[in-house]
């Protein structure tokens, strides 16, 4: 099957402006502005089901409605900050398939009538920003963007803004705060984005792959885009799989594709012929899926939508699934995932700052073969003790390895000896 | 008037303004929600968590969109299924907030612990000790013992110099951010940010100086632990040892409340000792406020080396001595008094001096009092109440320099909505927070002013205004000059007069100035004339020390007879010296330049062999044959009620009085608005208008400009400078640093002279060395100097710049 978003994968040299327009490209941007009103394009988005792909998952079409038509201007952000640990799907995008991302955000922007639209980049793509600010200047040549596009009175600029490298801009307010050329750290929540965001006026903020799905949407119109996933979960997704497979890499499958496809079928099973221990699908924010010979069946065949992966204790997220077999112990894994919590917490708000230190130091002691009884109770206590009491989600996200570890593989957390 | 919400706390109904903040709602109702980086004064950031509480609203059915109800009829809720922050949370009808419920008990609890793993347990030696919200509130919602490991707590610098003010002691630091967000959005220097990130995030500041502000002290008030202290008080006392005197902050006109903490020590020959200054809340003020001046100078001229004082026999000779001029000199004598002296001072000098027909001048450099009397404040006004289609004028002050806690209130003003207009002759702080900035060319004072009415927008605003307030101060200018200015500035308030929120308002230099002008003193308008031959009585100043002609005036005097705390250069040259207490040693009152009479009260005992002045004055009375009230300043103000118009109702029980104040302050609220003191013992009274006529306002226009090739010499302020009440504040030294002048590059282009290069300075028959400072923002050939540096400059005047020889 033809890729609707790694199309690169198909087109060789996707990412030059003539293959791009050669393929079709920007004949969705162009239909929207020319034969489509802005609520035209919100509409189909909605009707279309994409539901956004940076991990929450939340419908992209209602999210651009809750913009206020009367408070001008309006901002569109694409979040390309990409920083949850085993994510890699946008880089690949903005790698080799830029224009349809682009074409998106313009779209996007079209459609809740922002003139000024961003490309927030972590400050580790420093040579996409380059590369995006390349494309830009090529489409702004093209006519793609400037002002009266297509002849219309709709003007349209990108820009690219580098971030400095921090976990925590991937959260939408840290972000903008970053844009603004303040400390990346989030604001307090209401008021939202959609009212007071980017220079505290009205702002849509999207991942890159969900933005990448636009073109297509307006293209074949949402019954075109509903033939791929499910009913509740419409489109194909960019699966980022990794860890103890013996093909890692992103996969294009259409959501409610299964586990054992991804894992088995793309990933060409578990390295070295081991077996599957635990399954991380939104990288470290998982909570993670136990597998074992009770359950293994169940866990292959549960489809990875955005509802059935509850079913096994977990959250798609981001998709972007870390594979883990039985060489390793769990207090190993959430060793890694508290450390990178702790050094990338932002330090805001007191329990993501000073728990997830108190957690290192509980984790390191439980690998190292240090601890006291207690201290696998305490790492439990501690965990519960942040989860839901944060500033941001990020926050409350830091403890869910922890937590689902603790209680999934308990054998593998052991008291040292003394 | 806001809507009003009604919600229930912990049962309790609360009835509050809708926008109210749930933490806020609790606090009036008197239930209290621990906090840490929430701060009434400023807006929430949700960052420490520490205010978790369940919060329950009425829950809407989908279907019909009506609150949804139980089977018993009573509205049915719906609660979070986590705990929210009730800092962030506004207050909404039928809203249901517990505070106390085991799972809001355990989050706080948990919250705490949470602080506390990075938390050093120095409270032994901590200087917040005794008044530190991190202690009460683990006392009060925190556990006894924390399960984390104190070997793995994080190492941090504990002795970090913010700058030479204020300490930063980085492990105690818990990242609240209440000192950033209070630099950045109340006082407007945004001097501090975090550095890092996660448990390594720091406090720095990126000024040089460091901590550059001149609110700085406010943050180690509202710093929750012992992170922020000041260099002043560093292991000074422990709290709970020190005692609280209300006063007054002596340093300017505003007359921020202040706390004097004092405790009786060893040091101090087992009397009790002034050891730190503190904000004491006056909402209509300073709120809860102080600058840095008035807390790191502060009293500390009240204890200087140079303090006079006479043993009891000297002191009945002096006043002899003191009173043989008098009644020798009678009609010829001639007093002169500064505007330190209180108000039941300056109404004894009065009486004594009209009993012998002697002439009472004011020493001021700053002229216009009587139009402020007539003019000013009307009773109830309150510069914390303006904002929209509000305006405020300022013109020729630099507020941040002269007077800061209005800077902090105008900026604030400005930000509710408020026109704030800034007309100077050169770029000031307040500039940035105002809607209009007006640029004038030194000279052009009272014509600018003139010309403001008929200016498009502002004009308008200054018309439209539904209350006006006119600040005018004496940048640049001297008594000639600000007199003229005030009329000017006057003509703006006709029928506003005696109308709240309405007024014009002095930037004096002093803190009683407009109480000498309430009680009928005004400056001379040719002092050195004045003085020839004359008995000079000269209290509360120093003449001598400011401008050598007047040394010289006062050596051409009959007699000198000086009046002070301090040695001074004119004390020096006095026949007779009479040794006063300082007003830390004593009762009395002064009046604000915004017209509210304030009561300051005895801090430590009068140091020996001095005596109040207003006591003094009696004193001399009784040996001139005129019966003046010397036994207590509370009996004065009771002769000054009956006798002054503007003072008519006022007395020492009124003046201590006071009203409910928010946000609450205080010992028991100390983690919620910091340990600036509630104010217990009076918030003042606002004067009655003069009821003299209206005073022609034709004042003269066209000060001196400099003509071509010729420099004018300017007067203007800094608020750290060499006078006599900043120069024995030790810790200040580096702030105050050495004489400057100002002027444009281009002036300084045609003398040659760099920026921060040394000059010369001829001015008023003295040369002097400065350091030259370029500001652009100043007109050309005007030399900007400042007052009490050692250079006299008191009304514009021709100067002289040379380059001064290379060493």
């Amino acid at each position: 099957m033809a890729h609707l978003l790694l199309r690169h994968r198909d087109i060789p040299n996707l990412d030059q402006l003539d293959v791009y327009v050669k393929n079709g490209g920007f004949e969705a941007f162009k239909k929207a502005v020319t034969a489509m009103q802005p609520d035209a394009v919100t509409e189909e988005v909605k009707a279309s089901g994409l539901r956004g792909r940076g991990g929450a998952g939340f419908p992209t079409g209602v999210k651009w409605s809750f913009i206020p038509k009367n408070i001008t201007p309006h901002y569109v952000v694409a979040n390309a900050d990409e920083s949850e640990p085993g994510t890699f799907k946008d880089r690949e995008i903005m790698d080799f398939n830029p224009y349809q991302f682009l074409e998106g955000l313009a779209i996007a922007s079209y459609a809740v009538q922002a003139n000024l639209s961003f490309v927030y980049l972590r400050g580790e793509f420093y040579y996409l920003a380059k590369k995006l600010d390349a494309c830009i200047a090529e489409m702004e040549k093209a006519g793609y963007l400037g002002d009266n596009l297509f002849g219309t009175g709709f003007s349209l600029r990108l820009r690219t803004h580098l971030g400095a490298g921090a976990y925590i801009c991937g959260e939408e307010t840290a972000l903008l705060e970053s844009i603004e050329g303040k400390r990346g750290q989030p604001r307090v929540r209401p008021p939202f984005p959609a009212v007071v965001g980017l220079y505290s006026k009205p702002t849509v903020i999207n991942n890159v792959e969900t933005l990448a799905n636009l073109p297509y949407i307006v293209t074949n119109g949402a019954a075109g885009f509903r033939k791929f996933g499910t009913d509740k979960s419409p489109g194909v997704k960019i699966f980022s799989l990794s860890g103890n497979v013996n093909k890692p890499g992103n996969y294009e499958l259409p959501l409610g594709a299964t586990f054992r496809e991804l894992i088995m079928g793309c990933g060409g099973g578990i390295s070295d012929g081991r077996k599957l221990k635990g399954i991380m699908p939104a990288g470290a924010s998982s909570s993670i899926i136990r597998v074992d010979d009770t359950n293994l069946d169940k866990v292959l065949d549960t489809t990875m939508d955005y509802e059935n992966v509850q079913s096994v204790g977990s959250l798609l997220g981001s998709a972007s699934v870390i594979i883990i077999d039985d060489s390793h112990s769990m207090d190993w894994v959430i060793n890694k995932t508290v450390h990178f919590f702790k050094h990338e917490s932002c330090g805001k708000c007191t329990p993501c700052r000073d728990g997830n230190y108190w957690m290192l130091h509980l984790v390191e002691r439980i690998h190292e073969g240090h601890a006291s009884a207690g201290d696998i109770q305490l790492l439990k206590t501690v965990a519960n003790q942040v989860n839901g009491k944060c500033l941001c989600a990020l926050g409350d996200f830091s403890t869910m390895a922890v937590t689902s570890a603790l209680e999934r593989f308990p054998e593998d957390f052991h008291v040292g000896q003394a | 008037m806001a809507k009003l919400i009604n919600l229930t706390i912990n049962g309790v109904a609360v009835t509050v303004p809708d926008g109210t903040l749930v933490v806020d709602a609790a606090k009036k109702a008197g239930i209290d929600i621990p906090v840490f980086c929430y701060h009434p004064k400023m807006e929430p950031v949700g960052m420490c968590r520490q205010c978790l509480v369940e919060i329950g609203r009425p829950a809407i059915d989908r279907a019909t969109g009506q609150p949804a109800l139980n089977d018993d009829g009573t509205p049915k809720l719906q609660f979070m299924p986590k705990l929210e922050t009730a800092c962030t949370n506004p207050v909404s009808e039928g809203m249901v907030v517990l505070t106390a419920t085991e799972k809001a008990k355990a989050g706080q609890k948990e919250l705490l612990e949470l602080l506390l793993t990075s938390h050093p347990l120095d409270c032994p030696i901590c200087d917040k000790g005794g008044e530190c919200p991190l202690q009460n509130l683990t006392v009060e919602y925190g556990s006894s013992q924390s399960r984390f490991i104190f070997d793995e707590k994080q190492r941090a610098d504990k002795h970090v110099h913010l700058g030479e003010l204020i300490n930063l002691d980085r492990e105690r630091c818990i990242q609240c951010a209440r000192c950033i967000r209070f630099q950045r959005d109340v006082a407007g220097d945004p001097v501090l940010g975090f550095y890092q990130r996660g448990r390594l995030t720091d406090i720095v500041t990126y000024s040089d100086p460091g901590f550059d502000s001149v609110f700085s002290g406010n943050t180690t008030d509202i710093c929750p632990v012992g992170a922020l202290t000041t260099a002043d008080f560093r292991f000074g006392a422990r709290s709970w040892e020190l005692k609280q005197s209300a006063s007054l902050c002596a340093q300017c006109p505003v007359g921020c409340n202040v706390t004097f903490n004092t405790r009786r020590e060893a040091k101090s020959g087992g009397v009790m000792a002034i050891k730190r200054v503190m904000p004491r809340q006056n909402e209509q003020v300073n709120e809860t406020w102080i600058c840095d001046k008035g807390r790191f100078a502060g009293y500390h001229y009240t204890e200087a080396e140079s303090r006079l004082g006479l043993d009891a026999a000297s002191m009945e000779s002096a006043l002899s001595q003191a009173a043989d001029k008098l009644a020798a000199a009678k009609s010829d004598a001639v007093f002169l008094a500064g505007g330190r002296l209180s108000n039941e001072d300056f109404y004894n000098l009065k009486q004594l001096a009209a009993k012998l027909g002697a002439k009472a001048y004011l020493y001021s450099p700053m002229a216009g009092g009587e139009y402020t009397t007539a003019y000013g404040l009307g009773a109830g006004s309150n510069l914390g109440d303006l904002g929209k289609d509000d305006t405020v004028l300022v013109v020729a002050s630099d507020l941040y320099n002269e007077a800061p806690v209005w800077h902090l209130r105008l900026k604030a003003a400005a930000k509710r909505g408020a026109t704030l207009i800034v007309a100077a002759g050169r770029a000031t702080k307040l500039d940035e927070f105002a809607s209009f900035v007006v640029r004038y060319a030194y000279g052009d004072e009272v014509e600018t002013v003139k010309g403001l009415a008929g200016k498009e927008k502002i004009g308008d605003a200054i018309k439209n205004a539904a209350n006006l307030v006119v600040f005018y101060g004496s940048d640049g200018l001297g008594l000639a000059g600000t007199s003229a200015l005030a009329a000017a500035c006057a003509d703006l308030l006709n029928g506003k007069t005696g109308k709240v929120n309405n007024g014009l308002v002095g930037v004096w230099n002093a803190p009683n100035t407009q109480g000498a002008y309430e009680l009928g003193l005004a400056p001379a308008a040719d002092l050195k004339s004045e003085l020839k031959g004359k008995t000079v009585y000269v209290i509360a100043a120093d003449p001598a020390g400011d401008d050598p002609a007047l040394a010289d005036a006062l050596k051409s005097a009959k007699a000198v007879i000086a009046q002070d705390i301090l040695a001074t250069a004119t004390t020096q040259m006095a026949a007779v010296v009479l040794p006063a207490a300082a007003y830390t040693e004593r009762e009395g009152t002064y009046t604000t330049a915004e017209r509210r009479v304030q009561r300051f009260y005895l801090a430590v005992p009068a140091k020996a062999g001095t005596r109040a002045d207003f006591a003094i004055f009696a004193e001399l009375g009784k040996k001139l044959g005129v019966e003046l009230e010397g036994r207590s300043a509370l009996l004065v103000m009771n002769k000054i009620a009956a006798e002054e118009k503007a003072f008519a109702g006022i007395s020492y029980a009124r003046l201590a009085e006071v009203t409910a104040q928010w946000p609450i302050v205080g010992r028991g609220d100390l983690y919620y608005g910091g340990t600036g003191y509630e104010n217990k013992l009076g918030l003042g009274v606002h004067l009655a208008l003069a009821l003299t006529p209206a005073p022609s306002t034709s004042g003269r226009g066209g000060q001196m400009r400099p003509k071509e090739n010729e420099l004018v010499a300017v007067p203007v302020s800094k608020i750290y400078d060499l006078g006599v009440t900043m120069a024995p504040a030790k810790l200040l030294g580096q702030r105050i640093g050495a004489a400057a002048v100002g002027l444009n590059p281009v002036t300084a282009a045609k003398l040659n002279v760099e920026n921060g290069g040394k000059v010369q300075v001829q001015v008023n028959g003295v040369t002097a060395e400065a350091i030259a400072r370029f500001d652009e923002s100043i007109s050309t050939g005007v030399v900007l100097i400042y007052r009490s540096f050692g250079i006299p400059i008191s009304e514009p005047t021709s100067v002289k710049i040379v380059v001064a020889e290379k060493a």
